[in-house]
């Protein structure tokens, strides 16, 4: 890539720029809006036509959090901090057990004896594409005959199984770019295969660790549908809470959505640009050499 | 496509004489095992259930007592009842026109953003943010775009009829609102699938075009196309069928309305069971649209062989 641009004037590099900031922002005016509705007074906010420029406010973030009674006397809980806390927990859990099992799988598919492996992969990827709706309904019914229904093992279970396939999808696809014959010195040398994935592949697949873990997050993170029918209110992401500010008898609070929309946003944007090659890489979920 | 090869490629080393080499590789069951435990578990056994469920009658709120047999009799409900094929028209119009515009503005997007330019990784994250925002802020956002009295939409109409604009009011206009909100959501994703595709030419197959001055049409046709013809396959079967299987969008944004105009095979599945209860009849309907999915993915896999053995 570096090699093209520099046959291309300076010039046309700026050029270039230009029009890919403009189409940019034109592309993100719909979260622009999204962001200034979150530092928009109530008021402000009604204002017809839009206002551009106004005094921002912090207020929504504090009531995304915090609720006063009516009377102004005391400050309740919104449980806003939890449904974050399980956010994360249930997140990073599935995400990293799906990394775990996944790899496992991969090793397994890509480099061990195995009758069928067509067939495997095949079916593996027809998992992913099987709309998560149908699965749910059944789900539904394990978890509550198991006594599993609304606890964090039901929803980080149903997570990493969601993320698997494309899991051993990717991580194999990586796993099959790496030079063989090192593996095989190894395994000559009597390690176990084990040793070889921990040893030998794994240090070498940074990237590719990095490119799966990245879209099964945005996809875990910002999942609403196994969320709103597998967890309970104290298990809930999110998204589901998201919803109760929409569904408020007082009418949605569009300052506090508003907010609650850009704190959840920030960290997969952040994530987003520091790994954003391996995002481009993920994006094919290893079915296309790269 | 390689990887979906890779299999096959290694089948045909196994016969070039590396079976002394294989023999000392291990079994991979315990490698697999615990994936396969637990896509079995997880995904395979609700499924194997709800095929159970599908031929009877039953009830999610009253469990106790027995199911009643019915053999194929939610199928034949399913397949004479007119809303049903009402909801597979809606999804198959909106599928269609939704992944038809993904294409299309993502392949315009990663035209716009393949080359490497200053401050290229700012702007794409720009573009890229939409699809990372979760679904349920993107349609409770576009409901509000959409609102006649507030929305900007109707802000934008309105002093050209002089009236208040409901864009959710009508099928027609309600659909183009969700197609709009998918699309814009969703078109980032194929530019990085594009963009995944661009990146593996060699740059000296651009140089060699630029010195013999090919046109761009031919620089195209015989440069990008090919390169990008199958992850375009890729992207056109990933967003069909998430398409297909579109639920949070339409639950945040139309719920189904006007009527039944945006109502989806997904949201259709999810009233049957949670709001009416029938869990048997919402189990055939969720078989029938796994079958659909299975077919597409069979025909994907079919049309990328075909290409490889047409080379």
């Amino acid at each position: 890539m570096a090699g093209a641009s520099l046959s291309f004037s300076r010039n046309s590099g700026f050029r270039r720029s230009a029009v890919g900031y403009g189409v940019g922002v034109v592309y993100f005016f719909p979260v622009i809006w999204m962001l200034l509705a979150a530092f928009k007074t109530r008021r402000d906010q009604m204002a017809t036509p839009p206002k551009l420029i106004f005094t921002p406010t912090l207020e929504h973030f504090w009531a995304s959090f915090h609720r006063a009674s009516a009377d102004g006397s005391r400050v309740f809980d919104t449980g806003l901090d939890r449904d974050f806390m399980n956010s994360l927990i249930i997140c990073f859990t599935s995400v990293g057990l799906a990394l775990v099992i996944g790899c496992l799988a991969a090793y397994g598919f890509a480099r061990l004896r195995l009758a069928g492996r067509d067939f495997y992969m095949f079916y593996i990827l027809v998992l992913r594409m099987v709309p998560p709706i149908t699965a749910i309904v059944p789900l539904y019914f394990l978890f509550r005959v198991t006594g599993l229904g609304g606890s964090y093992a039901a929803i980080i279970l149903v997570y990493t199984a969601f993320n698997l396939p494309f899991a051993i999808w990717m991580l194999r696809s990586f796993i099959n770019e790496l030079h063989e014959p090192i593996e095989e010195a190894a395994r000559l040398d009597g390690s176990s295969e084990l040793g070889i994935l921990w040893r030998i592949c794994a240090p070498q697949m940074g990237a590719g660790i990095a490119a799966t873990a990245i879209i099964a997050f945005v996809f875990t993170w910002n999942d609403f549908l196994f969320s709103l029918l597998l967890t309970s209110v104290d298990t809930r992401t999110v998204p589901v809470a998201m919803t109760r500010v929409v569904g408020a008898d007082v009418g949605v609070d569009w300052g506090v959505f508003a907010a609650i929309g850009t704190i959840y946003l920030l960290p997969v944007v952040l994530v987003a640009f520091f790994l954003q090659g391996q995002l481009l890489r993920g994006a094919t979920f290893g079915t296309v050499p790269r | 496509m390689a990887a979906i090869d890779g299999a096959a490629d290694s089948g045909a080393m196994i016969g070039e004489g590396r079976e002394e080499a294989l023999d000392a590789v291990a079994g991979a069951a315990p490698f697999i095992a615990p994936a396969l435990t637990l896509l079995c578990a997880i995904n395979v056994l609700p499924l194997l259930w709800s095929v159970g469920a599908s031929f009877f009658h039953l009830r999610a709120d009253h469990l106790t007592k027995a199911p009643h047999f019915l053999g194929l009799g939610n199928y034949v409900d399913l397949m004479t009842d007119p809303d049903v094929w009402e909801h597979f028209r809606n999804t198959g119009i909106m599928i269609a026109a939704s992944v038809a515009t993904q294409i299309i503005v993502g392949g315009f997007l990663a035209f716009v953003f393949h080359r490497p330019f200053p401050g290229r990784r700012a702007a794409l994250m720009l573009v890229l943010t939409p699809m990372l925002l979760s679904t349920v802020a993107v349609g409770t956002f576009f409901s509000l775009f959409y609102d006649p009295t507030f929305g900007v939409v109707s802000a934008i109409v309105r002093p050209f009829t002089g009236a208040p604009f409901a864009p959710l009011g009508t099928p027609f206009s309600a659909r183009l609102s969700l197609i709009v909100a998918d699309a814009w959501m969703w078109s980032p994703f194929v530019m990085l699938m594009l963009l995944a595709g661009l990146s593996g030419i060699p740059d000296r197959l651009h140089e060699a075009a630029e010195i013999d001055r090919l046109s761009p049409m031919r620089r195209f046709r015989s440069i990008t196309f090919p390169a990008i013809r199958d992850v375009l396959l890729l992207a056109l079967l990933f967003r069909t069928i998430e398409s297909f299987n579109m639920f949070d969008l339409i639950y945040t944004i139309t719920n189904g309305g006007p009527g039944i105009a945006t109502e989806s095979v997904s949201t259709e599945i999810y009233d049957t069971a949670f709001v009416l209860f029938e869990s048997g009849r919402a189990s055939a309907l969720g078989n029938i649209s796994i079958f659909v999915v299975v077919v597409l993915t069979r025909l994907y896999f079919q049309a990328v062989r075909l290409r490889r053995e047409s080379l």
